[in-house]
């Protein structure tokens, strides 16, 4: 469990970090390490540099406008959880963060290492695509927006290109009406999830929902949205029928094989029992969620 | 006036030091210009060995040398068989280099040795092992031993090492007689024991003194030793082995030897360089040894009245691709399958079956937790069966406290010896748990949770642990001369039990002397010469035992001396506050001064060794300095040997609620009586139950070790292979009974293993419970996931319950 040789870099911007990530077919991004680590020591990963950019100060903050939160790539997962600021206009950030891991790994682990990182199973791809987020990639040649839709592709992979380097994700702020929940399925506290769901569920005066966003993690081969399970609550009172009609629906974007902790059947079952629940406190939470 | 220190919450010695990163473990020890080893490792379960060609690993810088098979001489040969027994007809150890044949993946086929583990892992990939196409396997033990499995040694048909059936009574008869009958089937999986500290050997060798030194992450120096200056031909005297701080053991470091053992001695020898081997977490899980898989068939045949006339018990013991370690799993596993029960009658089949994975050798519990877990999981059936309370159930069946020594006729234990239960209160144990449960207040819960819609159960289960096992363990004390602290020696050692505390307790009653004074070294074969190894929760009672028979010689030495040199008559003497005192009088003598007297000097080096030299006023001059039969100073060595197994005991109980929608388990209760004879000290006592209740809870939920048709393993890593992290164990409830043990003059009993056993059919007895509205399968395969509690519930989903 020792990696094999690789170059390591330092940069102190990053204009000088693109540069060196354009230089070298194969370079990795050392920010939190909790990830990159364990991959190069198990030689899943051998990258030929580490560009570690824990130096370039302008990444290691945070601040929030009127209609976003902005997260530097160095930001550590820890600092957003226990942040009021951000809590205040976004409550399930801190709820999902609870979920990554254990506070030792969140002291270092970093939001936007975890978005690069794109584990299947992880928690903060599901929150990036509930939120509607986006991340901000560098190159050599320039600046641009990836949505969250678009950056996950698969497990561990991302639309990210060799040359580019995430320095912000965007989460835009939750509307005050807004209700939200996030639950997981874990073997274990801090695991990876078994299956996990983030909702985002806003409501008419009367009752009606408007806006409901679903995301999940640990189900196949990336986090995805689950349009069908949204369609089911949009335009209607949620009563327990239709909560169940949705968290059925969720079972449909269930594509992990069986493996070592769940088959497919008992993970369908699990998603739509934490969906079901995640929907009721989402809706419990809303301004008008219970008229 | 009493400094007796038995029995009190000391707080253990050692802690600060092992919490503040104080603890000096085999990696840690400095060795300049150590070489580093990595394995290059069968990727194949079966499979030849065609061609080796170590060339261009041996070109890559910073590679010293590669070594297959050919390269290692007399080393080239099947590794010992530890224990041998009538039963074990086939039995198959491992070569520390494949040669020609490996058997499982994981086997060392070839070892580099570098500058450091980054170059020699590098190097490994390097290596080109050629093999046929990997041979036809089968890892399922029920069809492993049928005639046409393939086999995992040529030479041994159906897979079968080792085949013993144990009668005791008549069983036979029980059967005819019996008015009812219940049948169980149960598995428990493979596991392994997951140490904090991987295995880590490294060796150095002085080509002045012709000392081999040996820095082994073991729980058996002096065995290892023994082995080592064996198989090198070495004067035992001429080899050195050291275990530092060990980070667990749980008998995976028990087995001797790993190929590693021996074979970074022999590149230390033959390069003439330190050579270190520090095993990472990947190589704990593919090379060193495992332990769990057995499935039992346990018959009981019973009156209506649920007492149980005679048992069966039928089963298959997974003991992987080699037996290093004898049949020693299978046959605790055969005798503790009666449990703290009467069962006059019984008999026990088992065979051990090879299966191309790693090699299987006890671990925490070893045959106890599946021999527990297959007949609490009948006990429960059987009551059921017969419409009684499951507590009722078992207190029928309990050995009462009048029937101790209570033997079962014919079988013997893993030791070779009788099965004689020493002492108990088996039925006190119960009604101590059914109190804490508050049993009618729960069921009143149960049934107003069912209204809600929530589901609470309750499980049970006894246990026996014959712990304290011989064949012996030394104790040697001696106090220091010039500052009056004891030093203690014993021949095995500690992975973090307490020994340190404990042992210092049991000097310091004897020696009127604080514990802190008492400074034990121990897991040095530099500092004592004899002893076996820490395995079998026997440390406390056997070496315990031999200290303290040598503390007690220390004292009367130090009273004898005390009573010339202070002209009082021994009875007037107590030892207190490391003095001697005249009683009721401030007439003393210091531990030293008496250490110093007792040691006639020619040269005086400070003021107690004049009153030491042979020309002091307090000399005779007509005898000679040391009278008949007598040695310098103040230092004792005993032994004990145990005649045969101390039994422990104890019952754990669980309430629990289940929540089908996530088929996930909290544990509201965990509680725990248990009775290891005399506490030494109630606090290491506890460590010792709530740490086994750790790793029985691993048993009950998490630990499997999977593998592939093919016998690749699928999870040999921490993210796929679950421990229970602290989240994951309950507070437990500890009620104590102290029953001594006759067998030996402390009266204890051990208590290493105990928490372990009994976890599973707790846990499985409980979800039963909770379930049992909804019409839940048998829970009779551990470990038990979430998904296998929503397969047990398929029934219940068919008939639209939920």
């Amino acid at each position: 469990m020792k990696p094999p040789i690789f170059e390591y870099f330092r940069p102190k911007s990053i204009e000088e970090a693109v540069s060196v990530r354009a230089d070298h077919d194969y370079s990795a991004i050392l920010a939190g390490g909790q990830s990159l680590i364990p991959t190069m020591n198990f030689r899943i990963a051998n990258p030929t540099a580490i560009i570690d950019i824990s130096r370039i100060d302008s990444l290691a903050e945070y601040r929030i406008d009127d209609s976003q939160i902005v997260i530097g790539a160095m930001v550590r997962q820890r600092d957003i959880e226990l942040s009021d600021s951000v809590y205040k206009v976004h409550p399930l950030i801190r709820e999902t963060l609870e979920h990554v891991a254990h506070v030792p790994i969140r002291c270092r682990g970093t939001v936007a290492g975890s978005l690069a990182h794109a584990d299947a199973a992880a928690e903060l791809p599901a929150l990036l695509l509930v939120s509607n987020g986006c991340v901000v990639a560098h190159s050599a040649s320039g600046a641009r927006i990836i949505d969250a839709n678009e950056l996950f592709q698969f497990h561990m992979t991302t639309s990210l290109a060799d040359n580019e380097i995430i320095t912000e994700v965007r989460i835009p702020v939750m509307h005050d009406d807004a209700g939200w929940a996030f639950l997981e399925f874990t073997r274990r506290h801090g695991d990876y999830a078994v299956a996990g769901v983030a909702v985002i569920l806003r409501f008419s005066e009367d009752g009606i929902c408007e806006e409901s966003s679903i995301a999940s993690c640990g189900i196949g081969s990336r986090a995805v949205r689950l349009p069908e399970a949204e369609a089911v609550l949009l335009g209607k009172k949620l009563d327990s029928n239709i909560i169940n009609e949705a968290s059925q629906a969720g079972k449909e974007y269930v594509s992990a094989a069986d493996d070592t902790h769940a088959t497919t059947e008992f993970r369908q079952h699990v998603l739509s029992t934490i969906l079901s629940r995640a929907i009721n406190i989402a809706k419990s939470r809303a301004r008008y969620g219970s008229e | 006036m009493s400094t007796r220190t038995f029995g009190e919450r000391v707080q253990r010695n050692n802690d600060e030091r092992l919490l503040t990163g104080g603890g000096r473990y085999v990696d840690d020890i400095p060795l300049p210009g150590a070489l580093h080893v990595a394995f290059v490792r069968s990727p194949y379960a079966r499979a030849k060995i065609l061609s080796m060609d170590t060339s261009l690993a041996k070109s890559r810088p910073g590679v010293v040398e590669v070594y297959t098979c050919n390269d290692i001489g007399a080393l080239d040969t099947e590794m010992p068989l530890l224990i041998p027994h009538p039963s074990l007809h086939s039995p198959k150890t491992q070569r520390p280099l494949a040669r020609d044949d490996v058997f499982y993946v994981g086997q060392t086929v070839a070892m580099v040795v570098a500058v450091d583990r980054y170059v020699a892992e590098d190097a490994t990939r390097l290596v080109d092992i050629e093999y046929s196409e990997p041979q036809e396997c089968n890892i399922e033990i029920e069809e492993a031993i049928s005639d046409d499995a393939p086999r995992v040694h040529d030479d041994v048909p159906n897979n079968v090492a080792a085949h013993c059936i144990q009668v005791s009574g008549d069983p036979e008869e029980a059967f005819a007689k019996a008015e009812h009958f219940t049948k169980v089937k149960v598995r428990v999986d493979r596991s392994t024991a997951a140490p904090m500290e991987c295995r880590a050997v490294a060796a150095r060798f002085d080509s002045v003194s012709g000392e081999l030194t040996i820095w082994d992450g073991t729980q058996a120096p002096i065995s290892v030793r023994g082995g080592i200056a064996s198989i090198f031909n070495l004067d035992e005297d001429k080899v050195r082995v050291i275990a530092p701080d060990v980070g667990g053991g749980f008998g995976q470091k028990v087995l001797l030897f790993y190929p590693d053992e021996l074979l970074v001695p022999f590149a230390a020898m033959s390069l003439s360089r330190p050579v270190k081997y520090i095993e990472d977490r990947t190589e704990n899980f593919l090379g060193s040894t495992q332990e769990r898989t057995q499935i039992h068939e346990v018959e009981l045949a019973a009156n209506k009245d649920g007492v149980v006339l005679g048992l069966k018990d039928n089963f298959l013991h997974d003991t992987g691709a080699f037996i290093p370690y004898g049949i020693a799993v299978a046959q605790v596993a055969s005798t503790a399958i009666m449990g703290p029960y009467r069962i006059p009658n019984s008999r026990v089949e088992y065979k051990a079956v090879y299966t191309p994975i790693v090699p299987v050798t006890p671990y925490r519990g070893c045959g106890r937790p599946h021999a527990c877990f297959a007949i609490e999981r009948a006990m429960d059936q059987l009551a059921e069966e017969l419409g009684l309370d499951r507590f009722e159930v078992r207190r029928r069946n309990l050995i009462g406290d009048d029937e101790f020594p209570y033997e079962r006729p014919n079988l013997l234990f893993a030791d070779g010896l009788a099965v004689i239960y020493d002492s108990g209160q088996y039925s006190k144990a119960l009604d101590m748990i059914i109190e804490s449960i508050n049993l009618e207040d729960f069921k009143a819960k149960q049934k107003l949770a069912l209204d809600e819609g929530r589901y609470l159960g309750l499980g049970l289960s006894f246990y026996v642990e014959a712990t304290g096992i011989g064949p012996y363990e030394g104790g040697h004390v001696k106090v220091h001369p010039i500052t009056g602290k004891v030093y203690v020696n014993t021949g095995l050692t500690t992975q973090g039990q307490g020994h340190e505390t404990v042992f210092a307790q049991i000097v310091a009653d004897q020696l009127g002397v604080s514990p802190e004074d008492v400074i034990l070294v121990e897991g040095d074969t530099g500092a004592f010469d004899w002893g076996v190894a820490t395995y079998a929760s026997r440390a406390a009672v056997v070496s315990g035992n031999a200290i303290h028979m040598a503390a007690e010689k220390a004292r009367n030495i130090v009273l004898e001396a005390a009573s010339n040199m202070l002209e009082a008559s021994v009875d007037d003497l107590e030892l207190q506050d490391g003095k001697v005192n005249v009683k009721g009088s401030d007439v003393s003598v210091g531990l030293a001064a008496v250490a110093t007297a007792c040691n006639p000097l020619r040269y005086a080096f400070n003021e107690a060794a004049q009153a030491a030299t042979q020309f002091a006023p307090a000399a005779r001059s007509d005898e000679p300095a040391l009278g008949d039969g007598r040695a310098p100073g103040i230092e004792t060595t005993e032994y004990y040997a145990p005649p045969h197994a101390a039994w422990a005991y104890g019952v754990h109980a669980a309430i629990v609620e289940v929540d089908p929608g996530l088929c996930s388990i909290d544990i509201n209760r965990y509680i725990c009586v248990h009775d290891c004879g005399n506490m030494i000290n109630p606090t290491i006592v506890e460590g010792q139950v709530m740490g086994g209740v750790a790793q029985g809870m691993g048993g009950a939920f998490y630990e499997r070790c999977e593998f592939d048709s093919e016998g690749n393993p699928r999870n040999a890593n921490f993210m796929d292979f679950l421990v229970p992290y602290a989240t994951e164990v309950p507070k437990v409830e500890l009620h104590h009974i102290e029953t001594p043990s006759p067998l030996n003059p402390l009266g204890v009993k051990g208590v290493g293993e105990a928490g372990t056993i009994p976890v599973a059919p707790v846990i499985a007895s409980a979800i039963e419970d909770a379930l049992k509205p909804l019409g839940v399968e048998k829970l009779h395969h551990v470990p038990l996931s979430p998904n296998s509690i929503y397969e047990a519930l398929s029934v219940a989903r068919e008939k639209n319950i939920i």
